[in-house]
Parts: C-alpha cells; structure tokens; sequence
C-alpha cells in the first residue's frame, strides 16, 4: 500500500514534468511556485496540473466502481460499464453532436453526465435493484441488454452522420486532453460523494461477498447496502465517463490486481483499487503524450496497453483466484 | 431441428422411474412432471426433449421458414412469394430466378447459418464457461479479427478477399496467443477469461487508434464492417464458409450431452462419465471455428452469441441452455434484423446495429416479463 503511494506520487510528478511542450524540470518548479516564464506557467498551471487532476480523477473512481462493482456481482467479469453508464453517456454524446452541435469538452461532460444518469436510474428500476429476491445477475444481464440496445443505436447514428462519427471516435477512444478546470470541477464532488458512500459500505461488502443470507445473518443491511454500492457505482463511473469519455480496462483489472497482491478483505481492495486505478490512468496518460510525437495517444487506448500486459504477467505467475 | 440434446442414459439412471422394468417400453413416451420430456428409444437407449423445447424449436423453423421467403422475394426488384418457390423446384426461369437463386439466396442463407453458429458457439462457451457473460469473444476472436481485416484494409490496401483472409487469420491467431498464454499446466477457466480479456483489450485499444489515425472514409468502411455486415455475403464467399459450419455444428452436436453435463460443473460431469477434459476442448475449438468462420465474412456481428442461448433459455424454461433452440433462435435473429437493416429502415446500416438493439430489446422484454410473474 505504501509502495502504489509512493508510485503515485512518480506517476504524478512525471504527469507535471513531461509533456509534448519540453519545459525543462527547474522551469517547471519554478512555475509551480509562480515564477519563470509565461508560457512555463501557462503549461504547467493551464495544461498539465488540470489534466493530472482529471487523471487522478478518473483513474480513482473507475478503480473503485470496478471493486465495488465485482464484489456486489460476485463476477470477477464484471466492470463498471455493465451497468449501462457508459453506453447511456455515449448515446447521450452523440445525439448532442448530430443534433445539439455540441463540440467542446465541457459540452460533452454535460452530455455524458445527463445520459449516464438517466440510463442508470433506468436500468436499477428495470433490474430491480431494490428488490432482494432479485439476484444481481439480473441487474447485470438488465445492464447489459440497455447498454446493447444504446451501443447499437449509438453505432447506427454514427455510421449514417459521418461528421458525428469523426467527432465520436475521439471522444470514445477515452482521452484527457483539453480535460481543463471548467471540465473536472463540476463532476468533482460527485465523484467525491461516491467515494464517501463506497467507503461507507467497504465493512459491509465483506459480509455480503459471502452471499445475502449469511450477511444478513451478520447482521449486514443488505438492502441498504445494495441501494449503497449501486448508487456510488453509478456515480463515480458516470462522473469518469463524463470528464474524459469510456476508459475502458481500469474499472475491470485493477481489482483484480490488487486483490492478486493484498488479498480478498474489501477496505484493502477498494483502497488499493482507487490508488491503483490513480496510478494506472495517470502513468498512461504520460505515456501516451510523448508515445508518438508529435501526436498524441489517447489515455483509453495507453490503459490497455500499459495494464494488460502486467495483468496477463500476474495471471500466469500467481495462483489467481476468482474473487 | 426437433431433437434437441439427447442425453443418452442407461435404464438405472433417473430417466424412466415410473416405466416397468420386467414390460419392454412403447418406443415413444411421455415423461409427465413440471418440465414433460418425450422419450424416444427403448429403455436402455434413448433420446429425451423437452416438450416447451420441442415446441419451440419448431414454432422457430416456421418462422425462419417465412422470413426466408419474405427475404427472398423483396427488395429492388420484387418477386412474388409464388415464384420464389418455383425458382427452388425449378418451374420460375429467368430474372426472377437469377435474382432469388443467385442474388438473395447466398445472404439469406448466410444469415440463417450465421445467425445459428453464433448462437451455438455463444451456448457452449457459456456452458463451459458456467458464466453467462462469456462469449467467444472471451477470447479475443472478434477484435483479433478486427485487427487482421484493419491491418489487410489500411497497410495492404487490399480487396473484400485479402480483407477476409486478415479477419480469418487475425482471429485465429489471437485465440491461440490466448490459449498459449492461459495454458500453464492445464487449462483453467478463470485464467482463460482473464488472459482473453487482456489481450482483447490491448488489440481492441489498437484498432481505435487505427482508426483515430485513418481518413474518415477508410475509417467509416472499417467501422461497418466493425459493427458486423451482411453486404459482404456473396455466393463465393457463403459458399466455403457454410461448409465449414455445417460441418463444426454437426461435430458440436454429437457432444451436446456431454456439454449438458459439463454445465453441472467439470466434477459432476467426470462422475457421469463424461471425459470431461477431451469433450471440453472439442466443443471450445469448435466454438472458436464456428465464430472464425463467420467473422472472416460478415464481421464481428455482435450480441447474437450472448444474447441467443440466453434467450432460447427463458423462452424454454429449461435449467441449463437448449443447443438447438439457440441455434434457431440465431437464425431468426440474424435473419430478421438483415431484413430490417436492408428494408425498413430509411438509412441502409450494417445488420450488426440492428441485431444489437433487437436481441438487447428481447432480452430486456424477457427479464421484465420474468420478472413480473415472480
């Protein structure tokens, strides 16, 4: 544990140091404490802090919604997108671009936010999420059949507008670009409250991994814990998806790796998963500036490749464990 | 279409308890109980379906029967439902015959095929797999195939044939990276799904950025086909393809008992006398193949492999998931949303978009009917 702290803080510091304008380190220091050039303060206050923030933003609430989201499911498969957040976000974002003209970030955010929590209050009421006797699996099977329905509409309305498409497949490939103040402020005490709420129930998801009978026989409120979860799932993945689009592959594989490393206990896996997706999405973001000059790869595409081949690592060389 | 998973017992098991053992049984019987199963074959050898099974599947054949003919007979140039008929038998000469025979009928049955082997292949991961979120796309297949058929697209420039044989070759290769890494003294289901989750994510990260980096036009051809397409069945291509899918259904349904077993979980199925590890890969390469097979042509058409054994479940009621009804389930599925994205709609989009919003509408109908009889 304080090993990924101590890497989160390298992530960061490098997040603030490097980047496609080369600023060398003394002027970066100097700017972060207010001197040095303009154009030094203006990349370091105007470009790479904001943007490290939204890293770190993302990168802990995906991390988290996917513990969350794989304990209550009790399926190591399921990440935080099953419920429909992401494919309501991008519905939402691609009827504003084709009919609202909507183009900055900050239109997208509010696109995203909006569709993503219509589409979940939709799918827990469809799927019963207050209902015990329902079993998760058909909140999940609910998520995934909205999401198919909205993915496909997405992908027809796309294809047909070739303006939305060229719009659509930056915004979908998950990116942090231009991810300024004015985009991460609004969803930040969202994502704030989500993690309060997770942290609230961390204790209780313990009881409830061992199935709903015996966590009520520990005296758990499952109901309230359910209602709980389901809630800060939809808001801190909404609130990712809504500040840099669908960053897939971190709610999914941080919590795997971490419970590979620190085991099962559900305080450990959600602290380690919000340092870990940090580190994850802020370290891709990195990469992905100086990856390919003088373009730019977006932190979507650099998640996948930056953490599968340390998760495909871990799976061969440990026992893996399913939960 | 009729028989669907015979699971062959001996007379001691549990299959026949009210039948007399000293009587020779009628050769054809009726199991009475919650779920009625019609038994076929003597007392020592038979096969049993379901009765709501049987149904099923043959309410499903008329539909695709009637689909068929009505994809046959629209379009450009319509042909009457008549001589749709007659083009088979021979007595329609001429356009009509051109058309039915040579222009639509390699996409219908394309479809029908396609739709079932999707279907299948999608079961018996699921059963293997005991999870009903995994497809064979667990695997990487579809985006393997993606990439393949991008690579031949953007770097080679090629034609609908060296497109196709990048989608076959992606594809492949990328479920036996997966196997190779997920192999590590034995096979093990969990490891399986983690290790094609990774390597499918990594691929699927590289197409966006290949087509983050294409000219729009390039980029829109890639993401129709990406979205799964039947624009590129023609008779040439269907042809070698239904081959090989007959031929990979037939070698899944002479394991569909040992599948039926070894959704009870590998331990149960070894005491049953099911070799469980043999049967197991047999029935996964045959899956890989079907889903190969059918991306080479039409694309990584989505959801009919999740979403068809699922539904051909409920629609049965039966505990474990109905091969043959899923199949048919496939075909109609596939069929049908072909026909909508080629005649109802106002903008010609790929069949993929349609089978997406059609089989994810049925399943949300599915679970909200379930659940409301609870």
């Amino acid at each position: 544990m304080v090993g990924a702290l101590a890497v989160l803080l390298g992530a960061v510091a490098l997040s603030v140091l490097v980047g496609a304008n080369p600023v060398p380190p003394g002027d970066v220091l100097d700017a972060l404490l207010g001197r040095g050039t303009d154009t030094a303060r203006f990349v370091v206050w105007d470009q790479r802090l904001p943007r490290t923030l939204a890293g770190l933003v993302v990168g802990g609430a995906l991390g988290v919604a996917g513990a969350l989201m794989q304990a209550f499911t009790r399926n190591p498969l399921a990440d935080p997108g099953l419920l429909g957040v992401n494919a309501g976000a991008a519905f939402a974002v691609a009827l504003g671009i084709t009919f609202l003209r909507v183009t900055t970030p900050a239109g997208y955010m509010w696109l995203a936010c909006l569709g993503a929590l219509v589409v979940a209050v939709g799918v827990h009421v469809l799927g019963g999420a207050a209902d015990l006797r329902a079993s998760p699996a058909r909140l999940v099977v609910t998520g995934v059949a909205v999401g198919a329905v909205l993915a496909g509409l997405t992908s027809g309305l796309t294809l047909t507008h070739p303006d939305t498409f060229d719009r659509m497949r930056g915004w979908a490939a998950g990116s942090l670009l231009e991810r300024g103040p004015q985009v991460v402020l609004p969803v930040l005490p969202l994502v704030v409250l989500g993690l309060l709420v997770a942290a609230l129930t961390a204790r209780s998801l313990n009881a409830v991994a061992l199935g709903p009978d015996v966590a009520q026989a520990q005296g758990v409120d499952v109901r309230r814990t359910r209602v709980l979860v389901l809630a800060a799932v939809t808001v801190l993945t909404g609130g990712a998806t809504a500040i840099a689009g669908p960053v897939a592959f971190v709610g999914l594989m941080v919590p795997h790796v971490v419970r590979w490393t620190l085991g099962t206990d559900q305080r450990r896996v959600l602290a380690g998963s919000l340092l870990g997706g940090c580190v994850l999405v802020v370290a891709s973001d990195v990469v992905g500036r100086v990856a390919v000059p003088p373009g730019e790869m977006p932190v979507g595409v650099v998640t996948a490749f930056v953490g599968a081949p340390v998760m495909i690592a871990l799976a061969r060389r440990r026992r893996a464990t399913a939960l | 279409m009729t028989a669907t998973r015979p699971d062959v017992r001996d007379a001691a098991g549990t299959a026949a308890p009210a039948a007399a053992p000293a009587r020779r049984a009628a050769p054809v019987r009726l199991l009475r109980g919650p779920r009625p199963r019609v038994l076929v074959g003597t007392d020592r050898l038979h096969v049993g379906v379901g009765v709501r099974e049987g149904v099923l599947c043959v309410v499903l054949a008329a539909v695709l029967l009637v689909l068929a003919v009505v994809g046959l007979a629209v379009g450009d140039f319509p042909v009457p439902w008549p001589d749709v008929v007659g083009a088979f038998t021979g007595r329609t000469q001429g356009l009509a015959a051109t058309v039915v025979l040579e222009w639509r009928l390699p996409r219908v049955a394309a479809a029908v095929l396609f739709g079932a082997a999707l279907a299948v292949a999608g079961g018996v991961f699921q059963a293997v797999t005991r999870n009903p979120l995994a497809s064979p796309d667990v695997v990487g297949l579809s985006n393997g195939a993606f990439t393949g058929m991008l690579i031949a697209l953007v770097s080679l420039g090629g034609g609908w044939a060296s497109r196709t044989v990048g989608a076959l070759v992606g594809g492949v290769l990328t479920a036996v990276v997966v196997h190779l890494l997920a192999h590590r003294g034995g096979l093990q289901g969990f490891r399986l799904i983690v290790v094609g989750i990774g390597v499918s994510s990594m691929l699927g990260a590289f197409n966006t950025w290949v087509l983050l980096r294409a000219d729009l036009e390039t980029a829109l051809l890639a993401s129709a086909w990406g979205a799964g397409t039947l624009t590129t069945a023609t008779a040439e291509l269907v042809r070698p393809v239904a081959v090989c899918v007959v031929v990979l259904l037939a070698v899944v349904a002479t394991r569909a008992g040992a599948l039926a077993q070894l959704e009870l979980g590998e331990d149960v199925a070894a005491t049953t006398g099911v070799a469980a590890g043999r049967d197991r890969t047999v029935l996964l390469v045959a899956a890989v193949g079907l889903v190969s097979a059918v991306t080479a042509v039409a694309g990584p058409v989505a959801f009919v492999a999740l979403a068809a054994p699922q539904i051909a479940r409920r629609a049965a009621g039966s505990p474990g998931i109905p091969l043959a009804a899923s199949a048919g389930v496939g075909a109609v599925v596939l069929l049908g949303a072909d026909l909508v994205a080629q005649h109802v709609l106002p903008l010609t989009v790929p069949v993929g978009v349609v089978t997406v919003v059609i089989g994810g509408a049925y399943l949300l109908w599915l679970l909200l009917r379930e659940a409301r009889t609870r």
